[in-house]
């Protein structure tokens, strides 16, 4: 039962090979009896599923079910979910019960879905190891001593470890993608506004994504014709009609055109990790794919003007956490102003304290033009890199990390090290580019992610583009081993 | 660019943040390397390029000048630290 995709489990729901209440005591039980090891769970909520996946065999048995009835998945702890804590991996809103619902929760309810918990993650999804969480790290299940990659690690590693088919996660700079390509799995970073961010706490809004996160392309597809569409409770979400991203999945490549930016395989890049990616692009070669060179020469800025533009938003969005509304509050202040800075300085972690002060400092009188304003001036040359490219080619291909899953606690006392692990995953975020990553092969057995970016809205092709290499391939259906 | 002490005590009073005195050293270097990571930015040419604030260049949606939202104050005040008659409490800040 664990080794059934989304697709597959819906398929037995409806043939009445299990109920489900029983495929979800099933995972509840899993969770319980391995998370230990993962961490990969920051709470449970069991009593919530049970009710849920009985609701959803009642709509079965009645014959009113949709695609999703019954479906068991997670939502990374950021997504706020009514009654239930949402956590966002801090301790100042360790205590913090949401009282409604985001957009993305609110819409897998309705569809049917059973929520088994919420996912642990780096601290405000700032990071990519799930190391900043203050739920402690969680662990790759490849390797229990290295990281599942972040910000949705949490979300990656469950997902890996077979404790949920299918969770959703965030993508502000490579966090869906990243933990994807580090856990061997399949995620999804959709165009930004596709996907609502109304109740999904906010880390830089001009850049945050949710999307999802699954074993399969075809999972993933049926994940987002859930998430995806319009939202009047989210400014910047499009009014732009939705596909059935499941119906173009068997499309043939045939005449499809790739490029590979030379750029993307520098000396950065692990030479193994190079090779798998190589090894990919001749799979979609005997597809029917041309494969190509191109250049986008301004990727290596990309980590600068990231590192202005996320810690200036953060600055400002993480301002509301001042202990007065919602969160935590620091014992006996003496005033306004140290109940201020204890809530603050207690409740918030190192890396995120870091990115505020960063920020803040960016957008002190004086500096603007000098970091904000040249960063979203550079954001603006990415962005017209990837045009010239995607009008000459259908999509471009690369790695998603330079390396494989490191250990825990390596590169955790070097932040500009870690920075420089997002390399290939940032530049899409800044120009608001769809993305996936998809396993492609392993090093030293550690799963290896080929990164596949498209035009805005060209998430039904990446998901076509992804199903016909898992059709070709079954790096998406190996296991770590244990599982 | 490099921070000293006092750049530091400044950004964390701007940002409200309380920082341990013995972190401070730790965030001094830290942010100093981030800042020079930073200022690789200043190589590129930017003469003329118009700044990139949303992907998709869109503008902020306009709606209806109409009360859509119900009350929930007593639902949305649950959570906080400390309230009183519908009101957040916070120490006193007039004399």
């Amino acid at each position: 039962m664990f080794e059934l995709t989304l697709a597959e489990l819906a398929a037995g729901l409806r043939k009445g090979d299990f109920s489900s209440v029983e495929l979800t005591r099933s995972y509840l039980e899993r969770i319980k009896a391995e998370d230990g090891r993962y961490n990969s769970f920051i709470t449970v909520t069991e009593e919530q599923a049970l009710a849920a996946a009985a609701a959803a065999d009642a709509a079965l048995t009645a014959g009113t079910a949709t695609a999703f009835t019954g479906l068991p998945i997670a939502h990374k702890d950021l997504f706020c979910t009514d009654g239930v804590r949402t956590s966002c991996g801090s301790k100042i809103l360790d205590n913090f019960v949401s009282p409604y619902d985001a957009t993305v929760v609110s819409r897998f309810k309705q569809a049917g879905a059973v929520m088994l918990g919420k996912t642990n993650m780096d601290e405000f999804a700032m990071g990519s190891s799930n190391e900043n969480s203050y739920y402690g790290a969680a662990h790759n299940p490849w390797d229990l001593e290295r990281v599942p990659g972040g910000s949705s690690g949490g979300s990656a590693a469950a997902v890996a470890a077979r404790l949920t088919p299918a969770a959703t996660g965030s993508d502000t700079g490579g966090s869906i993608r990243q933990p994807a390509a580090l856990c061997g799995i399949t995620g999804l970073k959709p165009t930004y506004g596709r996907v609502s961010r109304y109740g999904m706490i906010a880390y830089a809004s001009s850049l945050d994504q949710g999307g999802p996160i699954a074993r399969s392309a075809e999972d993933c597809a049926l994940m987002l014709n859930v998430m995806a569409g319009f939202d009047p409770l989210d400014s910047t979400c499009l009014e732009r009609e939705v596909p059935d991203y499941t119906a173009t999945l068997d499309q043939p490549l045939a005449g499809l055109k790739i490029g590979l930016p030379k750029e993307y395989f520098s000396s950065a890049l692990d030479d193994q990790i190079a090779q798998r990616v190589r090894d990919a692009v001749a799979e979609f070669e005997k597809l029917g794919a041309t494969v190509k060179e191109v250049s986008l020469p301004n990727t290596e800025l990309s980590i600068p003007a990231y590192y202005i533009i996320a810690p200036a938003e953060a600055s400002s969005n993480l301002s509301r956490f001042d202990g007065v509304r919602y969160g935590y509050r620091c014992e006996d202040p003496k005033d306004l102003e140290d109940l201020y800075k204890r809530s603050r300085g207690e409740g918030f972690g190192a890396e995120v304290k870091r990115r505020i002060m960063v920020g803040t400092y960016a957008l002190c009188a004086g500096y603007y033009d000098a970091y904000y304003r040249k960063a979203q001036q550079i954001r603006r040359l990415i962005q017209q890199d990837f045009i010239r490219v995607l009008n000459d080619v259908d999509v471009i291909m690369g790695p998603t990390t330079p390396h494989p899953a490191f250990r825990i606690g390596e590169k955790n006392n070097d932040p500009v090290s870690m920075y420089m692990e997002d390399i290939f995953t940032l530049s899409l975020n800044l120009a608001g580019l769809p993305g996936m990553s998809v396993p492609c092969g392993q090093v030293d057995g550690l799963p290896v992610g080929l990164q596949i970016i498209g035009s805005h809205f060209a998430e039904a092709k990446l998901l076509n583009i992804a199903h016909q290499f898992q059709q070709a391939t079954d790096w998406h259906k190996q296991a770590p081993a244990g599982i | 660019m490099s921070l000293d002490r006092s750049d530091v005590e400044r950004i964390a009073h701007l940002a409200r943040l309380q920082i341990d005195e013995q972190d401070i050293p730790t965030y001094t270097e830290n942010l100093s390397s981030i800042l020079n990571l930073i200022d690789q930015m200043q190589q590129a040419d930017t003469a003329g390029v118009e700044p990139l604030a949303n992907p998709l260049d869109a503008v902020q949606r306009l709606r209806a000048d109409v009360v859509t939202e119900p009350d929930q104050r007593e639902k949305l005040q649950r959570v906080a630290p400390a309230v009183e008659e519908g009101l957040f409490l916070v120490p006193k800040v007039i004399e």
